[in-house]
């Protein structure tokens, strides 16, 4: 917070000192003063994103998950599907988004694929290795107790990936962001990504830069209830950080 | 009579013999161990039993050819093998829920028991805020709550330090000699083999073989003083003797 703030001044003391016009660099506090005059219209132009990102990268979470099941149960499939996914991983945005648009209209559509596109690859390899970790004494002990596949997925496989699960998460959700900025930058009616593109054709660099302050408190918001959802669903934790002795009892 | 019997059992890696001769028996009520050195093929035995790999020769549960799920066994792993997300009690029931028992009828059987395993106030606490010896004995209570016919044990104290171990060693006869399981232990540790055991096979380094077979005639409980103490310090350096300096006459030589 203090290194962010540091940052903010500097920039705020160079921009008012220096004798840059602000149509190059604003300063931070007139980014503020447009963005508070222009919040209907940032607000506006917000819901389309957040609805892209949270749409495509909820597909991409099922895609992935049903995926990594099965190739955690037939594991040849991993060596058949893997290649292509590092294939789609490499395509370069700036080339893939427009294609889309042109494919798949000015709609949510395209900002949902292209969503789901850079998500899906890191929630799936988070995963596929999540069921790896595994520890392999659980599984021999579960086995030695008679359970099959199904039951070892179900009770050792699935909460072992969980903290992968998590660190996928994390990731993946700020990608999100950026992929459906990128989809609505390559055409869209209504986002912040179009919108970022308009008020950089009108010169208005304090309005780009109020919609990428946007971008960074959504994403900062969806990273923080990540945060918060794998508290809520790993207590062991936290718990395993605070061990109590033989005497302390709760 | 034996519960347990194996016949020239032997299984093989890909070409590399692992166990190359096992016979032994262990009877109903006994506590008998199998002393190897580290990579022997102990824990390899231990996947015929419970069928995680198929080997040539004969095993036999109560006289008659063992089934491959090996159902007849509880199996307790090296490492604790606790699921950190479960807590103490769930871990507990883990092996009666898999055989179908219903979670509140699970922890209902097992949790009379957590006084006598020392748990007793730990139900609710998670793995990670144990001390190493209090999750070993709840992986043990994990492990005879199955109540199946015997216990397996591979090297469960071998990640503790030496001082728990041996206060885990201590527990373990005590509480074997209200409970009298019928267990087979993996060790490598001379000493928790004569403290614990009714008898002990010394295994060679593999391909695995049986040197010898050892009764321990001490008197339980088994005591860490007088002549009880004298006896087992014997003992063990004549296994400790037999496993460093095998007889070339007797053993075949594999270097």
């Amino acid at each position: 917070m203090i290194s962010v703030g540091l940052l903010l001044l500097a920039w705020e003391l160079y921009a008012t000192y220096s004798g840059i016009k602000p149509t190059i660099l604003p300063a931070p506090s007139r980014v503020f003063e447009q963005a508070m005059l222009n919040r209907e219209a940032l607000v506006d132009n917000a819901i389309p994103t957040i609805r892209a990102t949270l749409l495509g990268f909820a597909c991409s979470l099922s895609a992935a998950f049903a995926l990594s099941m099965l190739v955690d149960f037939f594991q040849p499939l991993r060596r058949a599907l893997f290649p292509v996914f590092i294939v789609s991983q490499t395509l370069p945005l700036v080339a893939i988004a427009p294609l889309v648009v042109l494919w798949f209209g000015f709609g949510l559509a395209p900002k949902i694929i292209l969503v789901a596109l850079v998500t899906f690859f890191p929630m799936l390899v988070a995963l596929v290795e999540g069921y790896e970790a595994t520890e392999a004494e659980i599984g021999q002990m579960l086995r030695a107790m008679g359970a099959g596949r199904w039951r070892i997925f179900m009770l050792a496989r699935l909460p072992s990936a969980l903290p992968y699960f998590f660190a996928g998460l994390r990731i993946s959700i700020t990608y999100a962001v950026v992929g459906a900025i990128f989809a609505e930058y390559a055409g869209a009616a209504k986002g912040l990504g179009i919108y970022m593109l308009n008020a950089k054709n009108n010169f208005r660099p304090d309005l780009v830069l109020a919609a990428v302050g946007v971008s960074a408190a959504l994403t900062l918001v969806l990273f923080g209830s990540t945060v918060l959802l794998q508290r809520l669903a790993m207590p062991w934790e936290r718990a395993g950080k605070e061990p109590v002795g033989m005497g302390s009892r709760r | 009579m034996s519960r347990l019997e194996l016949r020239h059992v032997r299984k093989a890696f890909g070409g590399l013999d692992v166990l190359a001769d096992i016979s032994l028996s262990v009877g109903v009520g006994e506590f008998v161990s199998i002393l190897g050195p580290s990579g022997a093929g102990k824990s390899t035995l231990f996947q015929l039993l419970t069928g995680a790999e198929h080997g040539e020769g004969e095993m036999l549960f109560d006289g008659a050819p063992l089934d491959d799920h090996g159902r007849h066994f509880a199996f307790m792993p090296q490492r604790d093998a606790l699921m950190p997300w479960r807590r103490i009690l769930d871990n507990t029931t883990l092996g009666l829920e898999v055989q179908g028992i219903r979670r509140k009828a699970a922890r209902a059987r097992v949790a009379p028991l957590f006084a006598e395993f020392g748990l007793a106030g730990f139900e609710r606490h998670f793995p990670a805020q144990l001390s190493g010896g209090m999750r070993q004995r709840a992986a043990l209570l994990r492990t005879v709550v199955q109540e199946r016919d015997m216990l397996l044990l591979d090297e469960p104290f071998g990640a503790l330090d030496a001082l728990t171990r041996t206060a885990m060693q201590r527990w373990l006869e005590q509480m074997w000699r209200h409970h009298r399981w019928t267990a087979l232990l993996i060790t490598h540790d001379v000493r928790e083999a004569v403290f614990l055991s009714d008898r002990i096979y010394v295994l060679s380094a593999r391909p695995a073989r049986i040197v010898r077979e050892i009764k321990v005639p001490l008197p339980r409980p088994r005591s860490l003083g007088g002549d009880a103490a004298r006896q087992a310090s014997a003992l063990e350096a004549e296994i400790l003797d037999i496993i460093l300096n095998p007889n070339p006459s007797k053993g075949h030589d594999h270097d």
